[in-house]
């Protein structure tokens, strides 16, 4: 049996330690600590439901080693709106009918956030191709898509 | 006859759970699993047909950490089919928990429950196997050839019903129908066609993969809380193949993270019922993508024969389909969906001549299931793009072709009574159908006044416009049922219950909508619990296009005697008639204005007051007819002649779905099945080694469009009113998802001149038949 090692980083604004086996997945630690919107979809790095923003960038957590978290600013889904003040994206996807399955929503949440933070009125192409890492199987994208317009600007540069 | 206005139905309400879902709540399957919960996992086949000389699990069943390991040696032996059907499934029992026989890459060895994922791990590399490899049959041709190994030898196959079943052929289902005479049919025509259509292997890829967790209660029942589309079908097949009483399981559906037909399938409830069983603590088996895509279920690949005939005025002569499907390795809705491939497609045009031969066969390849579409999306890809060839023919406009031949409100089709489910149809003649104006707005969209013969367009890139129409079914008639009861609580609330199933459709939502149409109330006032075989009516669950139109009915016949209730205990307390009163924005209000009492107050009375008693009650709704939606898909692509890619610029879908209970979802459910179809069309396939075996399951390699490839999709409802329907509604989940394999190769051929009838219709194949054209 591997030996466990203790970490520590920013989880969701509250600075707490872990012990993480070596080979343990950030997917799992986030998990087995209570962050259950954050989903196990592919364990590949391909469909995004597992997305954290990390030092304010979307990552996949299941491809990240829980250790290479340490010291760093981790933020879930738990952490952005609650039900009295959701997130504006959260609540323009409610609003859209943007949500079906809800499965890849916290991902896509995440991804939209964490483009927005950095960029409020992205353009059409750098929008479409921050979310590309998030897919989606219910809604075909069109009213997540139409969401996204609403927080963004309203797509600037056209549709 | 036209759309009604109502108060609640036909408004797009926020779907309520969307909120919670947003916030990434606790709410499926895998979040409720407790810390001290025991992991699955599963010993996959890596041989495509063998069987099993020896295994030895003692090593395994050693290991500090393991609780349970099951395998052929230790479990009963019950033959059951997995398929979610109701009973008598109309799909074979050749499938048992666990066999002394493998037949294809991924089927189940043995299982193992441990402390930990990596002790399961571990434990399943300790059981030692020997095989003994048989030679495989990996294609249909190879199933159906005389001599050929039999995959299911087994002596305990069997079907329940009385149809073909002929396991020692490989077939594990045959169907026909005809009416008039094909070739005289045939012969009539003016052109004369006969092509071969062949779709791919394609899954589901719901972003949740199968995921099952299993306890026992306090009063030692099995607890199976499952990502399902059919809690009671689940609960039922787990319960014959562990070799339990049904009372002795409670299937409780969460939210589950997609299904698209997946999850019509007691894929994996069994085996994790037995694991809790034998460990006598929590279960919990997730499976990893690469087991969604092998050792779940798929479309099946079909292989369909279209022959028809048409005359030079539009007139279609004959229509013959001969369909053959690849099942895989066991029979799993193989029946059902062959008799789809003709009950869902062949009524749309009107023809005297019809001949209809399906059958189906095993291979040692991934099985198939249910899927969205569930044959539809294979046989309407044959017969549309052939009506494009036969409008091309005749010099005629393609949807001019459909206007001239499509089935209208009043009519009937010799097929709906030929074909059914497993057994003959049920004879219907259509209600509503505004396909006419599906076909005139969604050209009007797409600009197909502006479309040229391919033989006008030069230049490297080339737009093309296709189009088509389609039809499907709502529920399967005299065999579904649902149910769903109301009680009404003190503040004027309600308790809606139903057996029903909502996978994210929304069908929550636009049940509660249903209700509170017929009760007079809003949509805040229902309280939504659905799927949970100890505390709700039964339901079939979310399959065949159903939960609207049946469940709806049953929403809105309980409700309805609810309302009746209400106005009694309301015309007590007001000193008037039932009659004189209506139910209205969550009172009882006299007509004349006069009086009103609220629902709390009603609820109150009722509860607390005199001749105290619950309101509430209970109904259940079978249907008699299985009314089409219909729908009309005009396509624009853009084809690249450098390097075969093919683009989708814009994709049209005008649907009829009867009353849009909740518009917003219901143009999602399109939108996602559209998305689906274009995917299908244009990138999805399985890839196998000469052994079998897959060599793409993955999302890595199997791709799925994202945000960044989406067309501009453009939906229109085009409103009809089906009286059968709860206020008028039909289905709309599945029917969505047929037009882009068609569509999309009609419009390649109006860009650049190529038929392509092997989808995904990839660059290598696009460049291959302009080069064959050349």
């Amino acid at each position: 049996m591997a030996e466990t090692r203790k970490i520590s980083f920013t989880l969701n604004g509250e600075k707490r330690e872990f012990s993480v086996l070596p080979d343990e997945h950030l997917l799992h630690l986030l998990r087995r600590s209570g962050c259950k919107g954050v989903k196990f979809g592919c364990g590949e790095g391909s469909c995004g439901t597992c997305t954290v923003i990390i030092d304010g960038r979307a990552e996949y957590s299941c491809i990240l080693y829980a250790f290479q978290a340490d010291g760093r600013d981790v933020r879930t889904i738990e952490g952005v709106g609650d039900f009295d003040k959701p997130h504006p994206f959260q609540e323009a996807l409610v609003e859209s009918s943007g949500v079906q399955c809800g499965y890849c929503t916290p991902g896509m949440v995440l991804s939209a956030k964490a483009l927005l933070d950095q960029d409020p009125r992205p353009t059409e192409a750098k929008a479409r191709e921050y979310m590309d890492g998030v897919l989606c199987r219910c809604t075909g994208y069109e009213k997540i898509w139409t969401a996204f317009r609403k927080v963004s600007g309203g797509g600037s540069d056209g549709r | 006859m036209a759309a009604r206005e109502f108060n609640v139905v036909g408004k797009s309400v926020k779907k309520r759970d969307a909120l919670a879902l947003s916030l990434g709540k606790p709410m499926y399957v895998a979040d409720f699993a407790p810390e001290d919960c025991l992991i699955a996992k599963v010993l996959w086949s890596p041989h495509a047909h063998a069987r099993i000389k020896s295994i030895d699990v003692s090593a395994a069943e050693k290991m500090p950490g393991v609780a349970a390991v099951l395998y052929h040696g230790n479990v009963p032996r019950i033959p059951h089919t997995t398929a979610g059907q109701g009973f008598p499934e109309p799909s074979p029992y050749d499938t048992f928990m666990f066999d002394n026989k493998v037949r294809f890459v991924g089927d189940r060895v043995a299982a193992v429950a441990a402390r930990t994922a990596e002790i399961a791990e571990a434990a399943l590399e300790a059981i030692k196997v020997e095989y003994e490899v048989l030679e495989p049959v990996l294609s249909i041709d190879a199933a159906l050839k005389e001599g050929s190994p039999v995959i299911h030898d087994e002596a305990d196959a069997s079907i329940l019903i009385p149809v073909p079943y002929e396991p020692k052929k490989n077939v594990a289902a045959r169907v026909a129908m005809k009416v008039g005479d094909l070739e005289k049919g045939l012969a009539e025509g003016d052109f004369r066609f006969d092509e071969t259509y062949e779709t791919q292997y394609g899954q589901h890829t719901p972003m949740e993969p199968h995921v099952t967790m299993a306890h026992l209660d306090s009063e030692d029942r099995l607890v199976i809380l499952t990502s399902t589309q059919v809690p009671f079908h689940a609960r039922r097949i787990a319960a014959q193949a562990i070799g339990v009483p049904v009372r002795k399981i409670r299937v409780i559906k969460p939210r589950i993270g997609g299904g698209f037909g997946a999850k019509q399938e007691v894929l994996i409830e069994d085996l994790v019922g037995m694991l809790a069983l034998k460990a006598r603590k929590p279960v919990l088996l997730e499976y990893t993508r690469a087991e969604e895509f092998i050792s779940s279920r798929t479309r099946h690949p079909a292989r369909v024969r279209i022959q028809t005939a048409v005359k030079k005025d539009g007139s279609i002569t004959a229509i013959g389909m001969d369909v053959i499907t690849n099942t895989g390795a066991y029979g799993s809705h193989a029946l059902t969906v062959v008799c789809n491939c003709g009950s869902k497609v062949l009524p749309l045009y009107k023809t005297p001549n019809v001949l209809f031969n399906g059958t189906s066969v095993y291979t040692n390849l991934p099985v198939a299931g249910a899927y969205r579409g569930y044959g539809a999306t294979q046989a309407a890809f044959g017969v549309e793009v052939n009506m494009d060839q036969m409008a091309e023919a005749i010099g005629m406009d393609p949807a001019e072709l459909r206007l001239k031949n499509h089935i209208r409100g009043g009519e009937g089709s010799p097929v709906f009574a030929a074909l059914g489910e497993g057994k003959e149809g049920v004879e219907q003649t259509i209600g509503s159908c505004e396909l006419d104006k599906c076909i005139k707005l969604g050209a009007k969209e797409i600009g197909w006044r502006k479309r040229k013969p391919h033989t006008e367009k030069t230049g490297r890139l080339r737009r093309g416009l296709g189009m088509c129409t389609l039809m499907q079914g709502s529920s399967v008639p005299e065999i579904d049922m649902g149910a769903a009861s109301i009680k009404m609580n003190d503040d004027g609330s309600f308790n809606l219950l139903m057996g029903a199933t909502d996978l994210g459709t929304g069908s929550d939502t636009i049940l509660a909508q249903i209700a509170a149409e017929a009760l007079g109330t809003d949509i805040e006032k229902m309280l939504v619990y659905s799927s949970d075989t100890d505390l709700t009516p039964f339901d079939v669950g979310a399959y065949a296009s159903s939960t609207t139109y049946l469940t709806g009915s049953a929403v809105q016949k309980a409700a309805l005697k609810v309302r009746k209730q209400i106005l009694e205990v309301g015309a007590a307390l007001l000193g008037k008639p039932a009659a004189e009163l209506d139910l209205k924005d969550s009172k009882v209000v006299a007509k004349d204005g006069s009086k009103e009492l609220t629902f709390s107050q009603v609820a109150l009375h009722a509860l607390y007051g005199a001749n105290q008693f619950q309101i509430g009650d209970m109904a259940s709704h079978i249907t008699h007819k299985s009314p089409p939606p219909f729908s009309a898909h005009f396509i624009e692509v853009e084809v690249d002649t450098l390097t075969g890619a093919v683009r989708v610029v814009k994709y049209v879908a005008a649907v009829d779905c009867g009353t849009a209970i909740n518009p917003a979802l219901a143009e999602g459910q399109t939108e996602g099945g559209v998305m689906n179809g274009i995917c299908y069309a244009l990138t999805e396939e399985y890839r196998f080694d000469a052994k079998g075996k897959t060599l793409n399951p993955s999302l890595l390699d199997y791709r799925l469009y994202s945000m960044r490839d989406m067309p501009e999709i453009k939906t229109i409802l085009v409103p009809s009113y089906e009286k059968t329907g709860p206020y008028g509604a039909k289905s709309v989940s599945e029917i969505c998802i047929n037009g882009a394999l068609p569509g999309i190769s009609n419009a390649i051929y109006n860009a650049v001149g190529v038929r392509l009838r092997y989808p995904p219709f990839t660059r290598e194949k696009v460049l291959k038949a302009l080069a064959e054209k050349k």
